[in-house]
């Protein structure tokens, strides 16, 4: 049961730190950027190839690939989403789809489509022992990344003045741009934030699950996107909630139920979420298209 | 005086716009002299704020140009002519509401903060000093308007005349050479409306701006603007001192209609 919940919290860890970048970019571009769990397919690669062919030690590795990640986002949106900054929402969402599947078939040419094992990076350091029961390090590095990217992301958005240019640019776009903000610089800014923590993301994910494909990024990009709608899209406290609550329900309806249905027990609650409260559990009144 | 002084802030030469078929302005030609208060007045739809549109670069001009302080802006995006010393207000609030009284400001403050994500992330001291300068400053804006004591407050939650002052506030904290005013007064009473006066020139006088103002409230326009231009369709048909404008013929047939068409 404890072992379940501690499973549950350092799965969620990982979908809340995705489900950031979903609700970040959701939050000031007003936008669903679905190749976001791409990112974190490249984030995965970056890193392992950093060290099985470079021979890099694995801090090295994840800086690797937040810097390769950081640089991707930023390139997708200049190239694929400014040019549609004042297009209609639809064609937004679509052009997001394309680039998902661009990503995962560069991918694929790149790097085939042969499972590739994760190197368990956190090998040489100590678990806890709690009990009889033995705790996996990657577990505490996972939630313990997860309260210092929470805590550092919300003084950020509070404190500093780019925080408050994004919540600014968030509001009303041409108010900030009247008022001397470069809303195109935020928006880039978003991306870079998002798409780094994607690349942290993917380093955990595939340290707990060590399989890496191309196709590695995608069922926990559209989990994540849930955990973010679920928590209340655009609220980052929300992506936070959403994301452990549905690492939780996933692990325990994994143990206690089916481990088959497992998933469709995580979208069933999605939707009875949205069904009873529509704007996500933290979400506050949202007046904006999809 | 120098040449610089002399130099108009703002020149504006055949300045025009069209949407589709429809010409709203045409041979906008003006010019706003430094420490300037200018009025911009004309009946309900004729161009006025289409006309702050074109000089804040909301909207492209379709034809013509504007001089900002000698400088070309054809080129300019909305935020360079805000950096290059514009700031306006809206005839309808656009406040950032979710932010605090003091947040707004900061907004506006926000070129003049300078240091980089890295000292933001970490807390660097330039991250500490350049926030507590801009705390300072932003307190020192508000007190202009009494409002210093409402910093933390959510914009949202001040009364309407309060959510006026505070965008001009804010629009003051971007460090214009022109400040845009869009009925300023609207829904203030005449107290609020007479402090809002004497507030305008206190704010040319401090900080050494020019300001342009659209109002419909004319004790407001006739008593603090030294200039006045009336547009109507999209033309201006008088310019003029206020004496000047109020026994205008083509004014006093804009506003009231010349008595032979009925």
């Amino acid at each position: 049961m404890l072992a379940n919940l501690i499973n549950g919290i350092s799965l969620g860890s990982v979908y809340a730190i995705i489900a950031l970048g979903y609700t970040m970019v959701y939050g000031i571009a007003k936008m669903l950027n679905f190749a976001h769990g791409d990112v974190i397919m490249v984030g995965g690669y970056i890193a392992f190839y950093s060290i099985t062919l470079m021979g890099w030690p694995p801090a090295l590795a994840v800086l690797a690939a937040i810097v390769v990640c950081t640089a991707l986002g930023i390139v997708i949106e200049r190239l694929a989403y400014k040019p549609l900054r004042s297009a209609t929402s639809l064609a937004v969402l679509i052009t997001a789809i394309g680039v998902s599947y661009f990503l995962q078939n560069a991918a694929l040419l790149l790097w085939t489509s042969n499972t590739k094992v994760f190197p368990n990076i956190f090998e040489k350091l100590p678990g806890l022992r709690l009990g009889a029961m033995q705790i996996a390090p990657v577990t505490i590095i996972t939630v313990l990344a997860n309260i210092v990217i929470m805590v550092t992301l919300t003084l950020f958005t509070t404190k500093t003045k780019m925080g408050k240019a994004m919540r600014a640019v968030s509001e009303d776009k041409g108010a900030a741009t009247l008022m001397g903000i470069n809303v195109n610089r935020t928006i880039s800014l978003t991306f870079a934030i998002g798409s780094g923590l994607a690349a942290i993301a993917g380093v955990l994910l595939c340290t707990a699950y060590p399989t890496l494909q191309p196709t590695t990024g995608s069922m926990p990009g559209i989990k994540a996107f849930t955990a973010a709608v679920f928590g209340g899209i655009g609220s980052i406290p929300g992506a936070m909630l959403g994301g452990i609550l549905l690492g939780v329900i996933e692990i325990f309806g994994k143990a206690y139920v089916s481990t088959q249905l497992s998933d469709a027990i995580v979208f069933a609650v999605l939707i009875i979420v949205l069904l009873v409260k529509p704007t996500g559990l933290l979400g506050r009144k949202v007046n904006e298209k999809v | 005086m120098s040449e610089k002084q002399l130099r108009p802030v703002l020149e504006t030469s055949h300045l025009g716009i069209d949407f589709g078929g429809l010409t709203a302005v045409d041979e906008f030609n003006i010019k706003i002299a430094p420490q300037e208060i200018k009025g911009l007045i004309g009946p309900n739809g004729a161009g006025k704020t289409t006309i702050f549109n074109l000089l804040t670069k909301v909207y492209q001009p379709s034809r013509g140009n504007i001089m900002l302080d000698g400088k070309d802006t054809r080129n300019m995006s909305p935020v360079q002519v805000n950096h290059a010393g514009i700031a306006r207000t809206f005839q309808n609030i656009r406040l950032f509401d979710k932010l605090t009284v003091e947040e707004n400001v900061k907004i506006g403050l926000h070129e003049h903060i300078s240091y980089g994500m890295f000292s933001g992330i970490f807390r660097l001291p330039r991250y500490w000093k350049e926030e507590k300068r801009a705390h300072e400053k932003a307190l020192e804006l508000l007190d202009i308007f009494g409002m210093a004591d409402q910093a933390d407050v959510r914009a949202d939650s001040l009364p309407y005349g309060a959510q006026r002052r505070l965008e001009i506030v804010r629009a003051l904290a971007t460090e214009p050479k022109l400040l845009l005013l869009d009925e300023p007064a609207a829904g203030m009473n005449p107290s609020e409306t007479a402090e809002l006066m004497n507030n305008i020139r206190k704010i040319r006088d401090e900080f050494q701006i020019a300001v342009m103002l659209i109002e419909h409230d004319m004790n407001l326009v006739m008593g603090i603007c030294e200039n006045i231009v009336v547009v109507n369709f999209g033309k201006i048909i008088a310019e003029g001192t206020p004496r000047q404008i109020q026994t205008d013929e083509n004014v006093i047939e804009a506003y009231l209609g010349s008595g032979k068409e009925s």
